[in-house]
């Protein structure tokens, strides 16, 4: 059976330019079996929204610990959805308030992961996404 | 054998090789009392396994489970060790330690426009700190204004927003540029704001030759690794670097020029050892160019300084402070041939280590804190930052700076530690610790120095690569549970109730664009065109930037403006996105 390995766009919105933990993310999922293309730094929403679809993602992972979340991250979901790209997951991690969290979800990010998350659980979270419909 | 008061007792009976404190045939009986301690821990073991198995540092590097004396009688207490404010500096750079002088209490802070940070600055000095430290928000620090498209939600979210001289006017209101230190903490556009300091000190009418002092953190090698804020490519950013070195040597003597950064490279995931070696090595790059530039060492060196993380792992990063003070003694006399002692002196600040700081049961951050702020006072630091039990959630509040500050002030004024120099000195242990790290950081000199220097080392992706396996063995070891966090992966909580933090909207950034409309309004536009052409005819030759740089300011030319001017003559640097 020759399954298509699931893509994955890790992305760093905005000036952000903390990305230990994009990195370590990456490289966990790049090892959990995903195919991961990792964006640099300093992304506007529009490149990051053109890259997820011209690299055909399933899935986009955004870094943020800036705190211009709220003002970057919906603008992506907008983007994609403008490209007929809806259906890729996006989920997102970084410094995020707890009082933003419920903005974000409803604007469309499907799950948050705080500080102290694992990647293993992160790997969890795609694959049971991604569980065979 | 009478002992006198107040003397601390040494072996010092026989006359022993190597000036070792212990007599020979001591070393052999110690040798042999080593070899029961071998046979007891080995039998212990057997019948009771140790009840885990890694006992490294944070770091991952072996820590001997006992040091005995005859481990490091080699090491010279004179030529090794020294004496304080004596070649190699080991034991600290000042004769008489925080007798003389405490470390200077300075708390990195900045949020929101120039009037929060100028209220929170004036806030922290009265609440004691000693000195101040700046925090600019990204657009500033990466050379755009916060009208700019970057700029977009990040305005005064990580630091205090600074378009013109006239923010930089507001935030320094009222505070005597002439009594007051200050570090900035900024680089790509560190002669921006340099100017702008210097330029509101002109306007206090304080002697800018004679009072101004502070520091600027200007260390562009140390972004290419880890903090990621450069702009321009490296060669014209090492050029700016030694601009501002032999304009301040001329007219702001007593500005450190630089601060040659570890505290990111740890933050971005190195170990304590390639924190340590690839400071020193960035250092080492800075003096090579400063001569290369004509510079004479002794001109710049002794304004030189650094600024080292403090981690977990209390007796490595003493080890490290220690480390770092004799490897530079050396490099500085031997390698660069630099003459005056001031050369010699690795002076430093130290902040105690955000990444090591946990969203969950925050309140236990005020105890990793606590560790940390000893490891960097024992270690001997000249200045200090301690981060707030909240920084994993937000920028700190009012009350949560005032406890990271109180938590220096105790250690200070209530724990004693600051009564001996150099208390750990001649403890087997730490003098081992020591020694490792001054082995290891030689190592990696030799390697980056076969990749032909730390700017190529960089080019080739070197200590990015070091780093980045080092974070990621490190979250390993974390979700293997070899590493515990309390609160984390230990000893968790399921129901916390959640801490009040800082929040700062997305209002603000309307409100400064106002401000800085108003400004341009008000500025003279031929003086702004003017300006801005000198400078970029001035960086396309070999003038010193800085005096064509403080004229920009001084006509209210905006942050994003001066870094255009310069992009448009060096052009910008994009990294490899590589993981």
């Amino acid at each position: 059976m020759n399954e298509r390995r699931l893509r994955i766009l890790i992305a760093k919105p905005g000036l952000d330019g903390h990305d230990r933990g994009a990195k370590v993310v990456a490289r966990a999922l790049r090892d959990a079996g995903y195919e991961v293309i990792y964006t640099g730094l300093r992304q506007t929403p529009e490149q990051i929204a053109a890259a997820a679809v011209q690299e055909d993602v399933d899935a986009v992972g955004l870094s943020i610990l800036s705190g211009a979340h709220n003002a970057l991250l919906p603008e992506i979901i907008r983007l994609l959805k403008e490209q007929g790209a809806e259906d890729i997951l996006v989920f997102a991690g970084g410094i995020i308030p707890e009082q933003d969290i419920v903005t974000l979800k409803t604007a469309g990010i499907d799950e948050i992961f705080l500080p102290g998350t694992s990647t293993k659980s992160i790997v969890e979270y795609l694959q049971t996404r991604f569980a065979a419909a | 054998m009478a002992v006198k008061d107040q003397e601390p007792t040494l072996l010092t009976d026989a006359k022993p090789a190597a000036d070792s404190v212990l007599k020979k045939d001591a070393l052999e009986t110690m040798a042999e009392a080593r070899q029961r301690w071998e046979g007891a821990k080995a039998k212990t073991e057997a019948q009771v396994p140790f009840w885990k198995k890694d006992f490294t540092t944070v770091s991952g590097m072996e820590v001997p489970h006992l040091v005995t004396p005859e481990q490091t009688a080699d090491v010279d207490p004179i030529e090794t060790l020294g004496i304080p404010g004596e070649y190699p500096y080991t034991r600290g750079i000042h004769p008489t330690g925080y007798r003389g002088k405490l470390w200077t209490m300075r708390q990195f802070a900045g949020f929101g426009t120039a009037a929060d940070t100028n209220q929170r600055f004036k806030y922290l000095l009265s609440q004691g700190q000693t000195g101040l430290s700046v925090a600019f928000h990204l657009p500033t620090l990466y050379g755009y204004d916060s009208d700019h498209y970057m700029s977009r939600g990040e305005v005064g979210k990580c630091g205090v927003t600074v378009d013109t001289l006239a923010d930089m006017e507001t935030l320094f209101d009222g505070i005597p540029l002439g009594e007051v230190t200050t570090s900035m903490t900024i680089n790509s556009t560190a002669p921006i704001l340099f100017a702008m300091y210097l330029a509101v000190a002109e306007k206090q009418g304080v002697d800018v030759r004679k009072q101004v002092s502070g520091t600027l953190q200007n260390d562009i090698l140390k972004e290419y690794i880890a903090q990621k804020e450069y702009i321009y490519p490296p060669r014209p950013s090492m050029r700016l670097i030694t601009d501002q070195f032999s304009f301040a040597a001329q007219h702001v003597p007593r500005w450190n020029t630089i601060s040659i950064s570890g505290y990111h490279i740890r933050e971005a995931g190195s170990t304590a050892l390639q924190e340590l070696a690839f400071t020193l090595r960035d250092g080492m790059e800075y003096v090579q160019y400063g001569i290369d530039a004509g510079l004479d060492v002794d001109e710049f060196a002794p304004r030189l300084s650094f600024f080292f993380n403090s981690h977990n792992d209390f007796f490595e990063e003493i080890a490290k402070f220690r480390a770092a003070r004799q490897i530079w003694a050396k490099v500085m006399r031997e390698r660069y041939g630099a003459k005056n002692p001031r050369s010699w002196m690795l002076r430093f600040h130290t902040q105690t280590a955000g990444c090591s700081l946990t969203a969950q049961q925050p309140v236990n951050n005020v105890v990793r804190t606590t560790l940390q702020a000893l490891a960097a006072v024992l270690g001997g630091t000249q200045s200090l930052h301690t981060n707030a039990l909240d920084e994993t959630l937000a920028l700190p509040t009012e009350s949560s700076a005032r406890t990271a500050l109180r938590t220096q002030q105790i250690i200070a004024h209530e724990s004693g530690v600051i009564n001996t120099v150099d208390p750990l000195g001649g403890s087997w242990f730490i003098e081992e610790m020591t020694r490792r790290m001054v082995d290891g950081t030689f190592d990696y000199f030799r390697r980056i120095d076969e990749l032909g220097g730390m700017v190529e080392a960089i080019e080739a992706g070197f200590p990015q690569r070091e780093l980045m396996d080092a974070a990621f063995a490190y979250q390993r070891a974390f979700e293997e549970k070899e590493k515990l966090i309390v609160g984390v992966n230990a000893f968790q909580m399921t129901d916390e109730e959640p801490i009040d933090i800082l929040y700062i909207g997305d209002d603000l950034a309307d409100r400064q664009i106002a401000l800085v409309n108003e400004v341009k309004a008000r500025r003279d536009a031929g003086a702004v065109e003017r300006t801005l052409d000198a400078l970029k005819k001035g960086a396309a030759g070999t003038d010193n930037t800085m005096p064509l740089i403080l004229d920009c300011v001084k006509a209210y030319c905006t942050v994003g403006e001066i870094s255009d001017a310069l992009r448009d003559v060096f052009g910008t640097y994009e990294e490899p996105a590589v993981f």
